[in-house]
């Protein structure tokens, strides 16, 4: 009893993607799937960079970065060298958190705005290589034999049902990574750098590791999530793998739902799909739905910029325990 | 045995001389009163110590080690803990949870569960236990006073470094923090204390520094420091002021 009422919050936190997940499940159809992918995926991601933004305080406009690098890796394995999904994946979630820890060690030292300007540039500057990268095939990118998808449940309809499983996986992983750092030393390391660095620093945190280890830890996932994502697109271009306002998106996400709590990016991530699904299939605003993000993020930052969930926390200081 | 030798430490800002030739030993166990006027360089000195600054010449010596250049990081787990002049609480963590983090990362380095322990015990200490849940932003100056103080004691620090933790205080919460600082140093631990209410730091300290334009001009026991007429004349752009040292120093 007392170690359930422990991880309240991480059963909670699974038990809502769970319940997202269920729905295809039940309903059997593949718009569904379509549908619920989509918002698991930005659950994920979302629950990545709440490590960096949430719990460390540091804004990546970039991040796509790494999902784009992850899914180019990955897919050249897979495409070119005839590597299987799995370990496909877990090169992309490595190649992802080599480039992370790299740029941690140059990027991390800038704070505030100058750290976000670098993350963007740094976004820029891949896509720029890998448009130049012969071997990942330029501008025209690199597409998967059909035939691949046979290693994976027969048909083109299976493997797409099985991406969903795995993704179901990776995110409920995802989620527990999130809830762990949170509630460990570690992550309340990173809660102090976020209060006040220097502050940190003096009570002894070794802040340029523990950042470091951050932008790792948010980078791993992105990286893996990018393999899933383009072996299930079946094709990969350097636009839609390093497009920036996918970026702004995630940060959209962790900010609408709470930044800094293990519940909040889940409900940022599926809540802001919906929204976005919703403004896509709507004629008036189909062509501004972008827009109509900005404006969300703006009401955000300006109303509530402790998100839903912070929100809930503050009001209701009783159901902290749960809505972690 | 010297916790802490000071040899020759000059700090330079621009064409400012923050600090020059500042020299001193401290024994363990002993309070050391630092004193001076207004941008005299004492907050620097803490600075240069505990490694937020590097000095431009000298030497920092701590517990035998030289740890001049040393990261701030480095010296709290050699056992070094300050508060700020200026207090920064971490705002949206509890009052428990900033403490735990001083348990956490200072010289022992605890684990979550015996450093809430730590966390408890300090807070009890300080008075601060009924505000344990509540949000680091909520608390009053005094208390956020006392939260740096537990914060660093959580640290179970050799040597701690106190910028003006009587500062903005009232009389009553002085004596209070004046009581604490004394159970402090029954707890062996070294102190060095940046003070500008005499009386306090005055009774509180073994022995004094003062420094004035980043030079030590002076050094010696209260009642040495209180007749010196170099402080005085130091003091005497604030003529009220070294009148006040001279009675404050009088009664005690």
């Amino acid at each position: 009893m007392n170690g359930i009422r422990k991880y309240l919050g991480l059963i909670l936190a699974l038990f809502v993607v769970l319940a997202m997940a269920a729905w295809p499940m039940i309903d059997g159809k593949d718009i569904t799937r379509e549908v619920v992918f989509t918002m698991l995926l930005s659950v994920a991601l979302a629950s990545s960079l709440n490590i960096l933004l949430g719990y460390t305080g540091y804004v990546s406009f970039g991040h796509v970065v790494f999902f784009g690098l992850g899914g180019y890796v990955g897919f050249y394995l897979m495409a070119v060298q005839d590597w299987s999904l799995w370990s496909a994946m877990l090169a992309g979630g490595l190649a992802s958190a080599v480039l992370a820890f790299l740029l941690g060690k140059a990027i991390l030292r800038l704070r505030g705005g100058y750290f976000a300007l670098a993350t963007i540039g740094i976004n820029e500057a891949v896509r720029a290589f890998i448009n130049n990268f012969d071997l990942f095939g330029g501008p025209v990118g690199m597409s998967l034999n059909f035939q691949v998808y046979q290693n994976y449940g027969g048909g083109a309809r299976e493997a797409l049902w099985m991406s969903f499983y795995v993704l179901i996986a990776l995110t409920l992983l995802t989620v527990t990574l999130s809830y762990f750092v949170r509630s460990s030393k570690f992550g309340l390391g990173l809660l102090a750098i976020r209060e006040d660095e220097d502050a940190a620093e003096v009570m002894g945190v070794i802040a340029p590791n523990a950042k470091t280890w951050a932008y790792v830890l948010s980078a791993v996932f992105p990286g893996i999530l990018g393999v899933l994502f383009f072996f299930k697109n079946g094709n990969i271009e350097p636009a839609p793998a390093f497009r920036l306002h996918l970026s702004i998106e995630m940060i959209v996400m962790v900010m609408l739902g709470g930044q800094g709590t293990v519940l909040g990016p889940i409900l940022g991530g599926a809540g802001y799909q919906r929204l976005r699904g919703f403004l896509l299939t709507n004629p008036l605003f189909k062509n501004i739905q972008l827009a109509v993000a900005g404006v969300l993020l703006l009401v955000i930052v300006l109303f509530v910029p402790a998100g839903v969930v912070g929100w809930v926390r503050q009001r209701f200081p009783k159901l902290r325990r749960v809505l972690q | 045995m010297m916790i802490l030798q000071v040899e020759g430490i000059g700090k330079v800002f621009g064409g400012l001389q923050a600090l020059s030739d500042v020299t001193f030993d401290l024994p363990k166990g002993q309070i050391l009163g630092l004193i001076g006027p207004n941008g005299a360089g004492k907050t620097t000195l803490f600075n240069v110590i505990n490694g937020v600054y590097p000095p431009n010449g000298g030497r920092v010596v701590f517990n035998g080690e030289d740890v001049t250049n040393s990261k701030t990081y480095h010296m709290a787990h050699r056992g070094l803990a300050r508060t700020h002049q200026i207090v920064r609480p971490l705002n949206e963590l509890s009052v428990r949870e900033n403490v735990v983090v001083g348990a956490c990362f200072g010289r022992e380095g605890h684990g979550l569960g015996p450093a809430g322990e730590i966390a408890d015990e300090v807070l009890e200490f300080v008075g601060l236990a009924a505000r344990s849940d509540q949000l680091a932003e909520s608390l009053n100056v005094g208390q956020k006073k006392r939260l740096e103080m537990a914060r660093a004691l959580a640290a179970r620090p050799h040597l701690l470094l106190l910028d003006e933790v009587l500062a903005g205080l009232n009389p009553s919460e002085i004596s209070g923090m004046v009581e604490i600082v004394h159970k402090i140093r029954d707890r062996d631990v070294t102190i060095i204390m940046i003070e500008h209410v005499m009386r306090a730091v005055m009774n509180v300290s073994d022995r004094m520094i003062v420094l004035d334009y980043g030079q030590q001009i002076a050094e010696g026991t209260p009642e040495e420091i209180a007749n010196d007429p170099k402080v005085i004349e130091a003091y005497l752009g604030d003529p009220k002021l070294a009148e006040r040292l001279m009675r404050d120093s009088d009664e005690a």
